[in-house]
Parts: C-alpha cells; sequence; structure tokens
C-alpha cells in the first residue's frame, strides 16, 4: 500500500490522545493513549480532535498517510473507547424526547425574537465574523450529505427512496457544479477564504468537531441507523430559517453572489428536503422498523443539543470581542483595499 | 369523484399533488410556474414545495414562513 499523495496535512495534536492517533497515522505503530483515552473530557479538544482524525481515514485521509490505516485494528479499539465516552456523555446530557414526532414538533416552531447565531449575524454580522462562522463550518459543509450516504444500504422501501431522492439533490441532481459541497467552496471564494479540503481543520473549535463527529459516529455504525435519520430530519427542519437570515447577513455584509446564493440555495431546497425527510425518511423508517423510535429521538436531540452548544462557543467569543478560531486564518484573500 | 386509493392508478398517467397540513404544496419536478404577472419561474428540483400562506420572500417557492411562531 502506497501513502496518500495528496490531501489535508495531519493537523496539530490538542493532548495525549489525538497525539497518539496523529503518530499511528504518520507510521508510528499502534497508538499509545494509555488512561488518557478513558478519562478525557467527551466533549474536549483532545477526544474530538483524536475522533475527527480517526473518522477523517473513512472520508479522504490525509497527505502522507496509508489509507489501509482504515481498517487498523489498534485504531479502531482506540477509536471504540471514544466513541463509548462521547455517545454515553449524549446519552446522559442530550436525551429529551422518547419519541421522534415530539422531537421534531418542537423544532417545527419558530421562536420569534430568536437570538442564535444567524439572528445575530443577521442583524450585526461582521465580513470577519462571517469568515469565521464559514471556516468553522467548512469542516461539515466542504464534505456536505457525505456522512449521510453511509445510511443508504441500511435502509429500504420509503425510507431509502426519499433519503436517495434527497441526498441526490445535496449532490447537484447529476451536475458537478451544483454540489452542494462546491457552492460552499464558491462561498469561501467570495469570502476570501481558502477552499482546499481540510484547510480550517487546526482553527476549528471542539465544538464543531463535535458536530460533525456525531454525524460520522451515526453514519458509520449500522447501530445508530435511527440516530443518523433522527440527525438528517433535525438539520433539515432548522435549515431552512436559518438560511433565510443566513443569506440575509451575506446580504448585508455584501459577501459576494456565491455567498448569498449558497444559502437562498438551502432556503428552498430544505423546506423541499424537510417535507420528504418527515414524511419518507423518518415515517418510512418507524414504520419498517418501529423500535428505532427512541434512536430517532435521540438524533434529534442531541443534534440540537450540539448546536446549542456550538453557537454558544461562538457568540461567547464575539460578546468577549474575540475570534471563535483555535488559531487565525490568514488574510482575506478577496479583500479589495 | 373522491378516491381513497393510496397511490394513483397510472402514476405516468396522473401527477399527484400533495397538499401539506398547514404546508406547503409539494409537486414532482421539473415545474414552470406562471405567476399572476405573466412571468414564468422554473424549479428543476425533484420535488418542489409551492407556498400556500403567502408568507415566503421567495413565491412561489415555499421558504417556511408558514410556521407557528411563539414567544419564548
Amino acid at each position: 500500500m502506497s501513502d496518500e499523495p495528496t490531501g489535508p496535512r495531519l493537523p496539530r495534536d490538542r493532548g495525549p490522545v489525538s497525539a497518539a492517533v496523529i503518530s499511528t497515522l504518520r507510521g508510528g505503530g499502534p497508538p499509545a493513549a494509555g488512561d488518557a483515552a478513558a478519562t478525557a473530557d467527551p466533549y474536549g479538544d483532545d477526544l474530538q480532535l483524536a475522533l475527527y482524525v480517526a473518522y477523517e481515514l473513512h472520508y479522504r485521509g490525509f497527505a502522507g498517510v496509508d489509507p489501509a490505516l482504515e481498517w487498523d485494528p489498534d485504531l479502531l479499539r482506540l477509536r471504540a473507547v471514544l466513541e463509548r465516552r462521547f455517545l454515553d456523555a449524549l446519552r446522559a446530557d442530550a436525551t429529551r424526547h422518547e419519541d421522534a414526532a415530539g422531537a421534531l414538533d418542537e423544532l417545527l416552531v419558530e421562536p420569534a425574537g430568536g437570538d442564535g447565531v444567524p439572528h445575530v449575524l443577521e442583524r450585526s454580522g461582521t465580513r470577519d465574523q462571517l469568515r469565521e462562522y464559514a471556516a468553522q463550518r467548512s469542516l461539515y459543509h466542504l464534505k456536505e450529505a457525505d456522512p449521510h450516504a453511509w445510511v443508504l444500504p441500511r435502509l429500504w422501501g420509503r425510507a431509502k427512496a426519499g433519503m436517495a431522492a434527497v441526498e441526490f439533490d445535496e449532490f447537484g441532481g447529476g451536475r458537478p457544479e451544483r454540489v452542494h459541497a462546491q457552492l460552499f467552496a464558491d462561498l469561501m471564494t467570495d469570502l476570501g477564504l481558502d477552499t482546499a479540503y481540510g484547510r480550517y481543520l487546526d482553527a476549528a473549535s471542539a465544538e464543531m468537531l463535535a458536530l460533525v463527529n456525531l454525524m460520522s459516529l451515526f453514519g458509520l455504525h449500522r447501530a445508530l441507523r435511527g440516530a443518523l435519520v433522527g440527525h438528517f430530519a433535525a438539520v433539515e427542519v432548522t435549515s431552512s430559517p436559518a438560511s433565510r437570515r443566513l443569506a440575509a447577513a451575506m446580504r448585508r455584509a455584501g459577501a459576494g453572489p456565491a455567498a448569498e446564493f449558497f444559502y437562498t440555495e438551502h432556503v428552498e431546497a430544505d423546506a423541499v428536503h424537510e417535507q420528504v425527510v418527515r414524511h419518507e425518511v423518518v415515517d418510512g423508517l418507524l414504520a419498517a422498523e418501529p423500535h428505532l423510535e427512541r434512536d430517532v429521538a435521540f438524533g434529534i436531540d442531541t443534534t440540537g443539543f450540539l448546536e446549542d452548544r456550538f453557537g454558544e462557543r461562538l457568540l461567547a467569543a464575539w460578546r468577549a470581542g474575540e475570534s471563535s478560531l483555535r488559531v487565525a486564518i490568514g488574510p482575506d484573500l478577496a479583500h479589495v483595499p | 369523484m373522491p378516491s381513497e386509493a393510496s397511490e394513483p392508478a397510472d402514476p405516468r398517467a396522473v401527477r399527484r399533488l400533495t397538499l401539506e397540513k398547514d404546508g406547503p404544496l409539494l409537486v414532482e419536478g421539473p415545474v414552470e410556474v406562471r405567476l399572476e404577472d405573466g412571468t414564468v419561474v422554473s424549479s428543476d428540483r425533484f420535488c418542489v414545495a409551492l407556498c400556500r400562506c403567502r408568507r415566503s420572500k421567495r413565491y412561489p417557492w415555499c421558504d417556511t414562513s408558514h410556521r407557528r411562531r411563539t414567544r419564548r
């Protein structure tokens, strides 16, 4: 097996567990995390980066890393310990509903006078804040809908047909220039960001890593297919109104046509996806496998929980006049003085 | 005549539209919509959600503005 010739660079470690995983990827043999894996903060930088790097082997890997490490038993054993810590914490902290309909109904009500990140960016977002938000979100949007594709072989009938239809739309309906990940890269260009996959991994905060890790965790485990479907439903139901505000924020800041289009496209697309996911995917899955009800609700609840944590991280930094990023993201490539 | 059939008799001959309770009208795409002023807009999405509440800022497409709003 030869190492990947291209791809993102390995990130800097954030503690002993992520250092052990990165060392294994550099060819250093089985990861030696010791007790650190069993005691790491389940939402902290070290555990979340270790999981993120381990999962990335299933997506595009890293430059200079042997792609066969994707199925390395020692790495998978350590990953399982980290997944267990993350899942246990989520079950204790995020579970709020036992039924999917109850969890979704709450999301279908728009709070008047909301104060989340999209509201703040719509009202007063600066170009720097929009760039910071996009750099963080790029960890997901440059692989938008990829983690969800893993659920397709685990579904059948209505759920499979509905999920495949929505994914087809996410992947551009057969046109590469319309792939949502490409539309996000175009947004990044408008905002003067580097569009290279994985470029902002070092900059992203633990709260953003946790959101992507949640999707990878649910997507890679067939046992968690109900949670993956619930997660996807929560994203699609909440996306349209948030995208409306973010499109307004981009317009207000004069970010450019591609930046605005990414979000206006999501206003319309996700108004459709919401209906298909609720009626075909969630209802279809639960008609076929009613025992997954609590898993679907868990996927919805955990998504809201981790989204709230991410939003609070951004708003706390901005209130303090600081950046939520761990390292500076470099000069504005599009800025014309 | 009203029918209770769960699927159209011949899906190729009949296009089914779906009315969402307190929500949009769903129609299989691609579609063109001629608006009251004569302009024609189009969408080639596999499924298109048409606004019924008239609150959409992207009319005739649904933008979820039909949702209930609450003070919290």
